[in-house]
């Protein structure tokens, strides 16, 4: 159940862009992801784990929406873009050559954010974390 | 005022660690250390690998293992024994070392001895297939290690792990003469779905291929050697 660890990871990554960009926008009512298929991430785990996890914070209340985004590979011989799949060993059905170019599936983005704009502002003041090494 | 309705990010979703890892990294450039990230499932041969390269290169390397378990000391106790530093991490329930224990990792080494005089720095990861493959440290290299007891199948069950590698062992080659399993097929397997990584066969047992093994290492080592030092930080948060 590594998306506990996923979702902890968002959450930072979502406080140092508020930290740094939104201070003071209003409540966020949805985060939306794409997650791209050739990751280690499973969408309904991650949506799981989402809610739980927001609970108490500045996130509290706001939906995670999750674009999933499929593995494409591009053949590098015919230049044909294709759908690499487990059971032919992920390679191209052109050329039956190995998946050497990704050319999405790779993703795993906080695409955007939507706003709730009948909340006040929420102010929040997410602290930094420091480097140990610099400490 | 206006308030936009949505903001576009285009953030990775693993950003905090990102930012943490480069950190890490530029530490190890300001260090002129190589950092190499080991991972593997649990069982494949890491800690023997492990053993038996700390001894082998010595002397020609100053070097320190940063140790990611999940509850025990055991490995770290065993590497120690060579003779090298060792700085156990204990992940408790997290099954992947992220950039943080890293960095935490660090403080504790820098306790022992100046970073600055190492050559490498060995992250042995958490034995596990899956999210250590998401999760830099700040390594320069990734290393994956996949024994012929784990089946030819597992590059292509575990594709995101053996994709990132740069260097693949396929470990254990000692016991192929007692198992239904054909080398070629685990390396066709790997080569699917990383065609241009660094693939070796090697054995902790016997020292099979542990010479090309320290071949690679020394090239990586050599290549990181010859880029410009990037510049010291100074009370970076």
């Amino acid at each position: 159940m590594h998306e506990v660890d996923m979702t902890k990871c968002l959450l930072l990554s979502m406080n140092d862009w508020k930290r740094q960009h939104a201070p003071r926008q209003p409540r966020v009512s949805t985060v939306h992801l794409q997650v791209g298929a050739f990751t280690c991430v499973e969408p309904d785990q991650l949506v799981f784990t989402w809610e739980a996890a927001v609970q108490g914070s500045w996130l509290a209340g706001a939906r995670l929406a999750i674009e999933p985004v499929p593995l494409v590979g591009r053949c590098v011989l015919c230049a044909s873009t294709y759908a690499p799949l487990q059971e032919q060993a992920y390679r191209s059905p052109c050329c039956d050559h190995p998946m050497e170019e990704i050319v999405s599936g790779r993703e795993l983005r906080i695409r955007s954010v939507e706003y709730a704009l009948d909340d006040p502002p929420a102010i929040a003041t997410p602290s930094t974390p420091a480097c140990a090494p610099c400490a | 005022m206006h308030m936009p309705l949505e903001d576009t990010l285009g953030l990775n979703l693993l950003a905090a660690n990102q930012h943490q890892a480069e950190h890490n990294r530029d530490h190890f450039d300001t260090w002129n250390l190589l950092c190499l990230n080991v991972m593997s499932s649990p069982g494949a041969g890491k800690t023997s690998l492990l053993e038996r390269s700390l001894t082998a290169l010595a002397g020609e390397f100053a070097m320190a293992v940063l140790e990611g378990d999940m509850t025990t000391q055991l490995d770290a106790q065993r590497l120690e024994a060579v003779g090298v530093p060792v700085v156990p991490i204990t992940t408790g329930r997290a099954c992947h070392l992220d950039a943080a224990m890293v960095s935490g990792g660090l403080r504790l080494l820098a306790e022992r001895l100046d970073p600055a005089s190492l050559d490498l720095l060995w992250v042995e990861n958490v034995g596990n297939l899956v999210c250590p493959a998401e999760f830099e440290v700040g390594e320069h290299r990734k290393v994956a290690l996949l024994s012929v007891t784990e089946g030819d199948d597992k590059p292509l069950k575990y594709p995101v792990m053996f994709r990132e590698a740069d260097c693949v062992l396929i470990t254990k080659v000692d016991l192929l003469p007692h198992l239904p399993v054909e080398v070629e097929r685990i390396e066709a397997h790997v080569r699917q779905v990383n065609p241009h990584c660094a693939v070796i066969r090697v054995s902790a047992t016997t020292g099979e291929g542990l010479a090309a093994w320290h071949g690679w290492l020394r090239e990586q080592r050599a290549a990181l050697a010859a880029l410009p030092l990037a510049a010291p930080l100074v009370g970076v948060a």
